[in-house]
């Protein structure tokens, strides 16, 4: 079995609301969910899902109504658990009246370090995210971008085993964002446990040696992203070519875009397809699998999580 | 402690960059206009409307910075999401409430003795000396400042659970309340009912007595205070903001950030 980093146990949030808070919203169920050590763990869903709250839940923001969750084998009510994470929270803001050498000075005192320590871990932070010559001015003249890198900064300063960012590429333009994904990538190379949340779909196929989907609050599936994509196999895709005013039997099913046209069809169906539009005078270009994107995926499960929601509504009518 | 302490010294930078301290030049300002007015006005009470003025505007002031500062320590860095990735540091709920306070109360020590030592200045000017009676004027100003670290725990218990707005209310009213604690106590008690009678008994002691620190018509007449009160006033203001301050931690600890 392998080491865990993260491990959460049926973890329930639950949110009174209404005059009297008899009314109770619920904004995660059961989660049960391990991030094993070392792994960049991509956590996905559309906004409201639960992700953020997943992440407060975990950093003690907030308290479960149901469950419990570890982290480096500590109860997340163990205040002591915060000395090996780092934390990035969703659209941080930070004190505006600091700079922000002055700030991550501030953080970096809540861990026993040396001043000497502490004066060369800044230094070394500011540079590692490309703040090193706005490292005087005060926060409250940094744009968005500017938050977030002295964000992702005050989260690994004190070289923590496990990173928990929540929504780290928001805000940030391309640049930033590759920024992003480098040093996330580093701190992997580094041996740390990476969770971060997104609902930007390619950074997470491109980063994550597993995600984890959720929609409406509930765990929709875990896996490496191409098991999870592997899972959704949409059959085979023909790229071909119709010359002249020809036409041919499968056409109607066809999306044209420009002089070629698409067609899938089911893997069983491949070679049938082919004849056929070969004897209608068709030129095949390519034959390609067709797989389903993390994005399909994803974008499934909000659909029938929406037509879920949907069908609860008119029944309770 | 130490994280209570890092938490105070960066709640005290706040308070100065945020130029909370700029309130010493209205108080330069009162206390000059003030001395210039109590040589052509007043002879022979000079001492009386100096230090009854000074006095009272050191309190308002302070009054001021403690509800409005006092409810914003922990509101503001809600409302800002400040706090989240500071609480994901090795730092519990309570150090970082405690810290607050301390940051604030220390705020308030430097600006407060400031405000004295104008005051004290003002007196020279009036007096051309000081005197060993006059001393009370310290003990004033540092009844002031207990009274000020009473009234920032009551307005940090009250934004631990309520709008900054109803906080604001909640603390300036128990602070009226306050000033009238010993009426309560001296009420006729014989024309109420025998629950009546224990209920405003027990409320005039669970309510804060600031009346205690009003020593300001002994400073003015440069009249000793009792030791006795002394101690008695610094005892009781620790007792009470350590209750205080236990109850804002039970109720923090248990608050869903947003």
């Amino acid at each position: 079995m392998p080491d865990l980093a993260i491990e959460i146990e049926n973890l329930t949030k639950e949110y009174p609301f209404g005059f009297l808070h008899l009314k109770k919203k619920t904004s995660l169920e059961g989660l049960n969910m391990q991030v094993e050590t070392g792994e960049v763990f991509g956590f996905i869903g559309p906004n409201g899902a639960g992700k953020s709250t997943t992440i407060k839940l975990l950093m003690g923001l907030i308290f479960p109504t149901a469950g419990s969750a570890r982290i480096l084998g500590k109860a997340i009510s163990d205040v002591e658990m915060h000395r090996d994470v780092g934390y990035l929270p969703e659209q941080p803001y930070f004190y505006d009246y600091l700079t922000a050498a002055e700030l991550l000075d501030y953080f970096a005192r809540f861990h026993d370090l040396t001043a000497a320590d502490r004066k060369e871990r800044v230094q070394r932070m500011l540079k590692k995210v490309g703040l090193e010559t706005a490292q005087k001015i005060q926060l409250r003249k940094y744009s968005k971008g500017m938050l977030q890198r002295v964000g992702l900064a005050q989260a690994i300063l004190h070289d923590p085993k496990v990173v928990i960012l929540d929504e780290p590429m928001s805000g940030l333009d391309p640049v930033g964002r590759r920024e992003v994904r480098d040093i996330i990538l580093e701190l992997k190379r580094e041996g740390k446990t990476v969770m971060f949340s997104t609902h930007i779909l390619s950074d997470a196929e491109m980063l994550c040696d597993r995600v984890g989907v959720i929609v409406g609050g509930r765990l929709r599936g875990v896996g490496a992203p191409g098991q999870i994509v592997d899972m959704k196999t949409q059959g085979m895709e023909i790229l071909f070519e119709l010359p002249g005013a020809n036409s041919a039997p499968l056409l109607s099913k066809a999306t044209r875009t420009g002089d070629r046209y698409r067609l899938q069809v089911a893997e069983e169906e491949l070679y049938g397809a082919i004849e056929q539009l070969r004897g209608a005078g068709a030129r095949i270009l390519s034959v390609s699998q067709v797989k389903a994107t993390l994005e399909e995926f994803f974008m499934n499960l909000v659909e029938a999580d929406r037509a879920q929601a949907a069908a609860v509504e008119v029944s309770e009518k | 402690m130490r994280r209570a302490g890092v938490v105070a010294l960066n709640t005290f930078r706040e308070a100065v960059r945020d130029r909370v301290l700029y309130n010493l030049v209205f108080f330069a300002l009162l206390m000059m206009v003030a001395a210039i007015a109590v040589g052509q006005i007043s002879i022979g009470i000079e001492q009386i409307v100096i230090v009854s003025l000074g006095l009272s505007a050191i309190s308002v002031i302070g009054l001021l910075i403690s509800v409005f500062l006092g409810v914003a320590l922990v509101s503001k860095e809600m409302d800002k999401r400040t706090l989240y990735a500071l609480l994901a540091k090795p730092v519990r709920r309570w150090e970082f409430l405690l810290g607050k306070f301390e940051g604030l109360v220390l705020t308030l020590a430097v600006n407060t003795a400031a405000m004295a030592l104008g005051l004290l200045l003002v007196m020279l000017y009036v007096k051309h000396s000081l005197e060993r009676s006059d001393a009370t004027v310290l003990v004033a100003v540092y009844f002031i400042l207990l009274k000020l670290a009473l009234v920032v725990a009551l307005a940090l218990l009250f934004s631990c659970f309520t709008t900054p707005l109803l906080a604001i209310l909640f603390t300036a009213g128990l602070y009226i309340v306050g000033l009238y604690v010993q009426e309560l106590r001296t009420l006729p008690l014989e024309l109420l009912s025998p629950a009546m009678t224990v209920f405003t008994k027990w409320l005039s002691y669970l309510l804060p007595n600031f009346e205690n620190f009003n020593v300001m018509a002994m400073a003015a007449h440069g009249r000793a205070v009792p030791g006795t009160l002394i101690l008695q006033n610094t005892l009781y203001t620790v007792v009470y903001c350590t209750i205080v301050l236990v109850i804002a931690s039970v109720v923090f600890s248990r608050r869903n950030l947003k």
